[in-house]
């Protein structure tokens, strides 16, 4: 019989202030141990929290983005919350979070999963303070704690259980980090924890109730999102099957095992005694501040995306790798650019050589060299240049492919420190190798007629109605010229002569 | 809702109180005489009132972005029991 995979995710995001959400200390990462850590942050006896700006406007901000720009589902008032356990990170014995009042409630996620779009419904987007770290390595049995990370802001947004696949909550996640980074409100480093996800899984028979679910902790990269998902669900499928139950409970993913194993009863844990806060005010976000930040904000991934279709008929699948994330889609409107003479007014063929290039050519490298999504060996200045000169006809597609590569293989061998080559190395290769493209007509014709002379056969098999000939022809032409003939201009003047 | 010595022992725990047996009946008398207080005020009739989460009737001031604390790690772990490599130590947790 089928089984139906339930999955919710709780995603926390660290917000890129520069100070703590309730002290002045820095969030800088990489730091000596403790000494970003504040009395309030070591919660010395006496010290009051005091909410930082920054980090309420950037939970605005992600409102607003995940609702289509409408403010209604930000809270005009939020409370501040105690979360109470112990943990030696978590010095005051309570996290400050919020509960009955978050900051963001509703708004939803579109994603594109097995080709299909589909819409993730978010519960809710509240604001916390990170604990600190422990380290269980050995000092003489004890445990070291570093309150650097402790009050590091974070944005905990948590879906409704709408996806049925890891698949999907890959596409999620992907989409969400995507989202997080294009609004500016969180780096998106995953190696350094600034987007972990928890994962709510469960099974059910299709249309059946809701099963017991277990929450997979700390999943700090897509592949183990994917993998463990995968694997506590069959493991949840099995257990069933051969006649077992669920028990509520909460693990964690093995990535050597590639395993999932619990780690405690939720029975006690989950008993966290919420109350309001009385150290902390209630937030107000009046609609003066939405208006400023929403005034703040550019365009939005949904937005740019159906833009690029419209303006440039771009398909749904080049719209959206395109503006897969801020910086490419900055990259590719830079390249337009650059690729026109001062005043001109690109047409659909500039937009599609463009749109292939970019993700075809440079997508496809900076996927092979494993680059993060801003990293870019050639300069989107060098390649529009290049592309002009394509357009201008000065220099054949396959030259620009050659040269781009160099650049980009130039830059890899600097370990990316910077970008390859640059518009004026671009006139000197030309120069020095002599890479100019053959377009002058007199000149191809020439070629052309000691073409045909030399090639009788293919001329006559041609008039005969043999299209093939028409490329061999073709192919001659281009040996001749040495492979700088402009393809176009010798496609063009051959059909002429043969047809004429 | 008087607690059992159940619930005071429950209470205990997540507080991390170590209680014995007669201590539990102290603290649970004493508990109760504090619910009833609490059953006092629940009589009262709030309706058309806007809960409040805070005494003061007033909204939090937010402070600016910016870094204003220096590292003051040495004066912090010069009160602490045992400190190494800037680690503050304590006893072994493991999950």
């Amino acid at each position: 019989m089928d089984w139906e995979i339930v999955i919710g995710l709780e995603t926390h995001a660290q917000l890129s202030t520069v100070s703590k959400i309730f002290s002045g200390a820095s969030t800088a990462f990489g730091a000596e141990a403790n000494t970003q850590a504040c009395g309030v942050d070591i919660a010395l006896p006496g010290v009051l929290p005091v909410i930082n700006r920054g980090a309420v406007e950037r939970a605005i901000r992600f409102g607003l983005a995940v609702n289509g720009k409408r403010g209604d589902n930000i809270c005009r008032r939020s409370v501040f919350a105690r979360k109470n356990y112990f943990y030696p990170d978590l010095p005051k014995g309570y996290q400050i979070s919020q509960f009955e009042f978050p900051i963001v409630t509703g708004g939803s996620v579109t994603i594109i999963a097995n080709k299909a779009e589909k819409t993730i419904r978010l519960t809710r987007a509240h604001l916390e303070e990170d604990a600190g770290k422990s380290l269980h390595e050995d000092f003489q049995g004890l445990t070291g704690i570093d309150l650097n990370r402790a009050g590091t802001p974070l944005l905990e947004i948590v879906s409704e259980p709408d996806m049925r696949s890891a698949e999907e909550a890959v596409a999620y996640a992907k989409t969400l980090h995507a989202l997080l980074r294009w609004i500016g409100i969180c780096d998106g480093n995953m190696q350094e924890g600034s987007f972990r996800c928890d994962a709510n899984v469960s099974v059910r028979r299709p249309g059946g109730e809701l099963g017991t679910r277990r929450e997979i902790k700390n999943l700090n990269s897509f592949r183990f999102l994917q993998q463990a998902i995968e694997y506590e669900a069959q493991w949840q499928i099995d257990t069933l099957e051969a006649g077992g139950k669920i028990r509520q409970a909460t693990v964690l993913f093995d990535p050597d095992a590639g395993v999932t194993r619990e780690m405690r009863s939720k029975e006690d844990a989950h008993d966290y005694r919420y109350f309001p806060d009385p150290d902390l005010l209630p937030i107000e976000v009046g609609e003066g501040w939405i208006a400023q930040v929403l005034a703040g904000m550019g365009e939005l991934p949904v937005e740019r995306k159906l833009r690029f279709q419209r303006e440039m008929s771009f398909s749904a699948y080049d719209a959206e790798v395109l503006t897969a994330d801020w910086e490419t889609g900055n990259y590719f409107e830079g390249v337009l650019q650059a690729s026109l003479q001062g005043g001109e007014k690109p047409g659909q063929g500039d937009f599609k050589l463009c749109a292939n290039w970019v993700i075809n050519e440079v997508l496809a490298k900076r996927n092979a060299d494993n680059l993060p999504p801003g990293k870019f060996a050639v300069s989107e200045e060098t390649l529009g240049y290049l592309l002009r000169l394509v357009r201008s006809g000065d220099i054949s597609a396959r030259t620009a492919k050659d040269v781009f590569s160099e650049f980009w293989e130039e830059s890899r061998a600097r370990a990316f420190s910077d970008q390859g080559g640059s518009p004026e190395n671009v006139d000197k290769l030309i120069v020095t190798r002599g890479l100019k493209q053959v377009s002058d007509s007199g000149a191809i014709e020439a070629i052309i007629d000691q073409v045909l002379v030399a090639n009788a056969k293919s001329v006559e098999e041609f008039r005969s109605g043999k299209e093939k000939a028409f490329n061999a022809l073709v192919g001659q032409a281009m040996k001749a010229t040495k492979g700088k003939g402009n393809p176009a201009a010798i496609n063009e003047i051959l059909r002429r002569k043969l047809t004429s | 809702m008087p607690l059992t010595p159940d619930e005071v022992r429950r209470v205990a725990m997540l507080a991390r109180i170590e209680l014995s047996e007669p201590e539990i009946a102290t603290a649970q008398a004493q508990l109760n005489s504090i619910f009833s207080l609490i059953e006092t005020l629940q009589a009262t009739d709030t309706k058309g009132v806007t809960p409040m989460s805070h005494a003061g009737d007033l909204v939090a001031r937010l402070r600016e972005d910016r870094v204003t604390e220096i590292d003051q790690r040495d004066r912090f772990q010069s009160v602490a029991p045992q400190v190494e490599r800037g680690l503050y130590l304590v006893p072994r947790v493991i999950e």
